[in-house]
């Protein structure tokens, strides 16, 4: 079952990397990283890791997009660069 | 400058990549890991502890060093929030903004000088004000108990499950960091003091340090909670389990308070005063 699963969330981890990367938008950059945390506790979640998938849910996808937004809402939505 | 650091990143991950090729196969049973470490754990972990999750065993027991400086660094990333967004000089808002209780109506004040309207007709709302959203708040209640009861239930109930002191400790620094998004960031504060969430943050750290220190002084080595069996009155092995559970409280209180103390730091600027 690992086996259909794996090169979908692999591809979408590196598709959800480069674009939080790229966005301009701030803001958007902070939830692409969100659904990049979410892909990689799948991927923990796939090689049997459940305690690392459980911590990189709960701190990577959950409490550090929201410490991203918080930022981007005292800071600015827009990037230099 | 970008191409500079373009290269240094090449470089490195060109690096990486060239030290993975030393690598065993992945879930090889050769590997060095695999012949004399992940046996012993696998054999031992549960006549060692009595903690049937060997994960918690061997984060908590085994390599008890590594996680208390783990929640030292997760202390001195709130501290270092602290130092860097904290603003104490109280400034008095420009403006204020009120909104009546029974119709909704919200009034805006620009002056300083007009005085505060009656406190039981009018609630002070932020000024960077977001519509009234009673789904939202209602939703947050309903929501908020049952997850800081699932976070008791990871810290608690790590040793049997996936889960422990760090998953427990964000799930409820989350809730409460919840309760500002739904209600505001005053309501939130008022809840958990700043004071209180800088104590709790480092007493999680001094729980743990504490444990260890404790074995020290019954004559073990530091963090070998065998022994702490005369105090807790039972044999060495439950000792051990139930000094995991110690330190594992230790570290979710540590890192609940931290993460709600980076939280309001960062959605406030430093000020405390309204957030997100």
């Amino acid at each position: 079952m690992g086996w259909q699963i794996d090169p979908v969330v692999l591809t979408l981890v590196v598709f959800c990397a480069v674009g939080s990367l790229a966005i301009k938008d701030l803001l958007g950059a902070a939830i692409v990283f969100g659904a990049y945390s979410f892909m990689m506790c799948v991927l923990w979640a796939v090689m049997g890791a459940v305690d690392v998938a459980f911590t990189e849910a709960s701190v990577g996808a959950g409490v550090s997009t929201v410490f991203m937004v918080a930022a981007v809402f005292r800071t600015t939505r827009r990037s230099k660069d | 400058m970008r191409i500079i650091a373009l290269v240094l990143v090449l470089l490195c991950g060109g690096l990486l990549i060239a030290g993975t090729v030393e690598f065993a196969p992945w879930g090889s049973p050769h590997a060095r890991q695999q012949v004399y470490l992940s046996p012993y754990f696998i054999e031992h972990s549960m006549e060692d502890t009595s903690v049937p999750n060997i994960v918690t065993a061997v984060l908590a027991d085994y390599r008890g060093y590594d996680t208390m400086y783990e929640t030292a660094v997760i202390f001195t990333a709130g501290m270092a929030c602290f130092f860097l967004l904290r603003c104490l000089k109280r400034m008095e808002p420009q403006e204020r903004v009120y909104r009546h209780l029974v119709t909704g109506m919200v009034l805006h004040v620009k002056k300083p000088s007009v005085p505060k309207p009656p406190e039981g007709l009018f609630e002070e709302i932020d000024p960077l004000w977001t519509p009234y959203d009673i789904i939202i708040k209602t939703l947050g209640r309903f929501l908020i108990p049952p997850i800081q009861v699932f976070g008791l239930y990871v810290i608690a109930h790590g040793h049997h499950s996936p889960g422990g002191g760090f998953q427990g400790g964000v799930i409820l620094g989350a809730s409460v960091i919840l309760l500002a998004l739904c209600y505001d960031l005053r309501s939130e504060v008022e809840r958990l003091r700043e004071s209180l969430s800088g104590i709790c943050s480092a007493a999680g750290v001094f729980i743990y340090a504490g444990v260890g220190a404790l074995c020290l002084a019954l004559g073990s080595n530091f963090l070998d909670y065998s022994a702490l069996a005369p105090i807790l009155r039972v044999d060495p092995v439950a000792a051990r389990s139930l000094g995991i559970f110690f330190v594992e409280v230790g570290v979710g209180l540590a890192v609940m308070a931290t993460m709600v103390a980076i939280y309001n730091n960062l959605a406030s600027a430093g000020l405390y005063d309204q957030g997100l």
